[in-house]
């Protein structure tokens, strides 16, 4: 690999990561909008408020970079970043297309499942860092939610590296087929419901949860490192969008896939951050309790299950 | 439809409630939103919507009721009486009032329309016209100009009922003429009937 190829991988990767979150931004400001009757941001840019994001960043920019006096200075500035890049590193290993990657290693999808966790680090940094009582609720509400629905996450990712017989996401990708729509099912809703869980949204938002901890772990950002916790949150939307993508729907595969798989691929994630958003919309936030019942109540033993139906599978050889 | 049984909190089951508020918001989203494009779309507002009271200078005798009825005092009228030479040699000399300022300060106003009802001369009327605010409050007073282009903007009168009765006026002309009937002579009496004068534009010629 020439330098120069390494160049261009990073610089796209670093683009999607730019662009897509704002996407989905911009998706969820008027899906959410036009769910709740309204017709949302109109004016930005002109049509239909398309610049909406653009012009929130450019408002960010503009805000003073306040810390605490009694933070924690250094991971106080650190947060920001620990959450923002993990979902760099996880989105540049996703195959866009087939034999495609800006980052091809052969266990990707232990390297996506490291850095998405990763990235959970930065809530639980800010919410320790704040020296402010909301924030550290926030934060230890974080991790307790963290430690219960990665389990999840982790065992049905499993099941498909199970059944694809691969740790490769290209590997899993290319033993796809659509039998597995319906084999993977009950994995497939455990990672869905858990990845929204891991990514704090709502309706698994307790840790925000802004009308008993104002922002959560997030309370005393300003600014900048504010945004970047927003772009965080949308980058581990877009990431766990895709990696779902990947993992069950077959990432590139569609009609004319040798061409138009990167969209395919696209495509189909945008669909399931589009369910994402709808979640949100559609559903109250869960309790504390109620939502650690739900890790390991339900979705660890539905988890296991799954595990345990696609190795009889594999064994049998479906 | 969930068939299960309610438990002690009245709840039916968690999954149909949870695929209850998916199916809400989708509706929603696909049907047109509530949003008003207020400024760029001008608000359709219902009829006899009461937005800012308009003058019509015209009508107006500074008869001073208006005023004297606004429970908040917030109309201003100065007028002086101007006598108007006899039209005939030997005529008497007439007086009337001139209106000087007719202003409504519209901080003070709460909208109740006493003024516009109590008008015996329909001077004042009431127009939707709303998008009058201004950044000073005192600013707010407007002055009987103000209040005449405001004429402009004020809607015709509603149509009356299908079966309500005719107006009064309509209704003194449609009268048959007194002693047309059988009872006295045809034509003895000129007809008494209220009618509506005729208003002549021009002042009527001096014979001299």
């Amino acid at each position: 690999m020439t330098l120069l190829e390494v160049v261009l991988r990073a610089v796209a990767a670093l683009a999607a990561f730019l662009v897509l979150p704002l996407l989905v931004g911009q998706a969820e400001h008027k899906v959410m909008a036009h769910m709740q009757g309204r017709l949302g941001p109109m004016y930005a840019g002109g049509f239909h408020g398309w610049a909406q994001l653009v012009a929130d960043g450019v408002k960010f920019v503009q805000k003073e970079d306040i810390v605490p006096a009694a933070a924690d200075r250094w991971v106080f500035r650190l947060a920001p970043a620990v959450a923002l890049v993990p979902y760099l590193v996880a989105l540049a290993t996703l195959p866009v297309h087939p034999g495609v990657a800006a980052v091809e290693v052969p266990g990707s999808v232990l390297l996506v499942l490291a850095a998405t966790s990763v990235g959970a680090l930065g809530t639980l940094m800010a919410g320790w860092s704040s020296a402010n009582k909301y924030s550290l609720i926030g934060g230890l509400r974080a991790a307790a939610q963290l430690v219960s629905y990665e389990l999840p996450v982790v065992l049905a990712v499993a099941s498909v590296a199970l059944a694809g017989g691969s740790l490769s996401l290209a590997g899993l990708v290319e033993a796809w087929s659509p039998w597995w729509l319906l084999w993977q099912l009950p994995g497939a809703v455990v990672f869905l419901v858990a990845a929204v869980a891991e990514l704090q949204r709502p309706p698994f938002d307790m840790p925000v949860a802004d009308a008993e901890l104002v922002m959560g772990a997030w309370t005393e950002y300003t600014g900048l490192r504010f945004a970047f916790f927003l772009l965080a949150e949308y980058a581990g939307i877009v990431v766990m969008s895709l990696l779902f993508t990947t993992l069950w729907l077959g990432g590139w595969h569609g009609p004319f896939s040798d061409a138009l798989g990167w969209l395919w691929f696209l495509l189909k994630g945008f669909v399931v951050s589009l369910v994402v958003v709808w979640v949100r919309v559609a559903w109250p936030r869960l309790r504390e309790d109620q939502l650690q019942r739900m890790a390991w109540l339900w979705l660890v033993p539905l988890a296991l299950g799954q595990l345990l139906l696609t190795g009889v599978g594999v064994v049998v050889g479906w | 439809m969930s068939t299960e049984p309610k438990d002690e909190r009245g709840r039916d089951g968690g999954l149909p409630g949870v695929l209850k508020g998916l199916a809400t918001t989708a509706r929603t989203a696909l049907r047109p939103s509530h949003t008003h494009e207020y400024p760029d779309v001008a608000p359709t507002l219902p009829p006899r919507s009461r937005g800012v009271i308009a003058l019509l200078e015209e009508n107006c005798t500074s008869c001073m009721l208006c005023a004297r009825e606004c429970p908040d005092w917030c109309i201003y009228i100065d007028s002086h009486k101007e006598t108007i030479p006899a039209t005939t040699e030997g005529g008497r000399e007439r007086q009337r009032n001139v209106l000087d300022r007719f202003a409504i300060d519209f901080s003070l106003c709460m909208y109740c329309g006493i003024c516009i009802e109590v008008c015996p001369f329909d001077a004042l009327f009431w127009s939707p016209q709303f998008e009058y605010a201004e950044v000073d409050i005192r600013d707010l007073l407007h002055e009987k100009d103000r209040l005449g282009e405001w004429m402009a903007t004020v809607p015709p009168p509603p149509a009356l009922d299908e079966s309500a009765a005719e107006p009064a006026e309509v209704a003194a002309v449609n009268r048959p003429a007194r002693g047309t009937g059988l009872v006295g002579g045809a034509g003895a009496r000129p007809p008494r009937t209220v009618r509506p004068k005729v208003v002549q534009k021009d002042p009527p010629e001096d014979p001299s």
